[in-house]
């Protein structure tokens, strides 16, 4: 077993846990915040998206105790009073349909614009679809998803 | 995944001498593709030494020519790193293109030179740049350290540290991803640099990464993609699975190349 404490969403999370402890399985049944999804738990599908340090990470591939001290953000931490604009995108452009790879797609998002800001990149249609690699939607076929990320960038 | 004691080292020699205290010990840099597999019970070792965090082993250093990258520098860390792209682009473009973008943010070189994969990346822009392999113990030329699919010269225990290489005066990585999984079925990394052209192949190979020589000679006279026309390349000793056979393959290779040269032209 291992102590592991790290900030979620701003707040202090400390916990004794298994070594072999997930990050995502910390997140969901310890913290029970349960907006982080587990999708395929092969690091294929990017529902388990969330920020470590300001990062994206897929939090079914990386160990709590590895957190341990980090800042991290789940979809539940981005809304500040208001929706995030990367939320309201995603509302005003249907950039979901069951809603299920949502956060991660969201999570990633936000990572990609502001990464695409902090270096002075154009975020286009295409490099949208590129930087999505690792995030799968089995519903939309993504053309919503990319002009909702495209949308948000404008406002960002 | 069987349970394990986690350790965070925070230099190279903490490392060395906590993965020396464990039964059964495994180095953990980035995990993006270790933990998958314990998470699958395919290893399970009794220790895991996270090396993550080392900062003896990070960061970027160009000085002329002269590269050194340290092993627990994320795929975002290279190719992101604009110094290094004005010294070698090839290296940059190749990190931005492993697996997604949260993969890059965990994966390290030192992660992915260790595990030698045979679909990885790395193996061929180290084989094909020359680089030396540094660990907590020696140097090792490219040349000499991968020794087949998953097998390294590493010894037990032994901890890479960085890498270092002479940037060529062009190079470029071409890969052909598999349409789902998005690892290399053939990757091609191109150097022309002071001592030749060298071509090492990914991906292809029945044994992991090659150096690809009937290439390298036509290169070395007629630096161009139709300077490989007249190369045949034979399917003896490629890959033969469910997505591509060895006449397939070897095919890919010829094409990868030629995208690879052109785009180092």
């Amino acid at each position: 077993m291992t102590t592991v404490s790290m900030t979620v969403n701003g707040k202090v999370a400390a916990a004794v846990v298994e070594d072999r402890t997930l990050l995502v399985d910390f997140i969901r049944e310890h913290l029970r915040l349960t907006g982080t999804h587990v999708g395929c738990d092969t690091s294929q599908c990017g529902a388990c998206v969330v920020h470590v340090n300001g990062k994206a990470v897929k939090s079914c591939t990386m160990l709590a105790a590895a957190a341990d001290g980090a800042e991290v953000t789940t979809i539940e931490g981005v809304a500040n009073g208001d929706l995030h604009p990367m939320q309201k995108a995603f509302n005003d452009n249907h950039g979901l349909q069951c809603g299920f790879c949502t956060p991660g797609m969201i999570m990633t998002g936000i990572d990609m614009v502001n990464r695409y800001k902090a270096e002075g990149k154009t975020l286009d249609e295409k490099a949208i679809r590129h930087e999505l690699e690792g995030n799968i939607c089995r519903c939309t076929g993504y053309h919503n998803i990319v002009k909702s990320i495209s949308q948000a960038a404008g406002e960002m | 995944m069987h349970n394990t004691n986690y350790h965070k080292a925070s230099s190279a020699s903490e490392a060395a001498s906590l993965l020396s205290g464990a039964d059964d010990g495994a180095l953990l840099a980035g995990g993006q593709t270790l933990i998958p597999t314990m998470k699958q019970r395919l290893a399970a070792p009794s220790d895991l030494v996270d090396i993550s965090g080392a900062s003896d082993m990070r960061g970027i250093t160009v000085s002329g020519n002269s590269v050194t990258i340290g092993a627990m520098t994320t795929h975002a860390e290279v190719a992101a790193s604009k110094e290094l792209a004005a010294v070698c682009p090839g290296i940059t473009s190749l990190a931005g293109g492993i697996g997604d973008p949260a993969v890059r943010h965990r994966g390290t070189l030192g992660g992915s030179v260790a595990n030698n994969d045979p679909a990885a990346d790395y193996p061929a822009a180290m084989l094909a740049l020359g680089a030396t392999i540094k660990t907590d113990k020696r140097e090792i030329a490219a040349d000499d350290f991968f020794t087949g699919m998953f097998s390294t010269a590493l010894d037990e225990g032994e901890i890479i540290t960085s890498v270092s290489f002479t940037a060529p005066a062009s190079c470029a990585y071409a890969k052909f991803p598999n349409p789902a999984s998005r690892y290399a079925m053939c990757g091609v990394f191109v150097a022309k640099g002071d001592s030749g052209v060298r071509v090492a192949v990914t991906g292809a190979g029945d044994d992991g990464v090659f150096r690809q020589s009937d290439m390298e000679a036509a290169l070395a006279s007629n630096f161009s993609a139709g300077a490989l026309d007249g190369v045949s390349v034979s399917a003896d000793g490629m890959l033969s699975d469910i997505h591509g056979d060895a006449a397939y393959r070897a095919n890919l290779v010829k094409v990868m190349a030629k995208r690879a040269v052109a785009a180092a032209s």
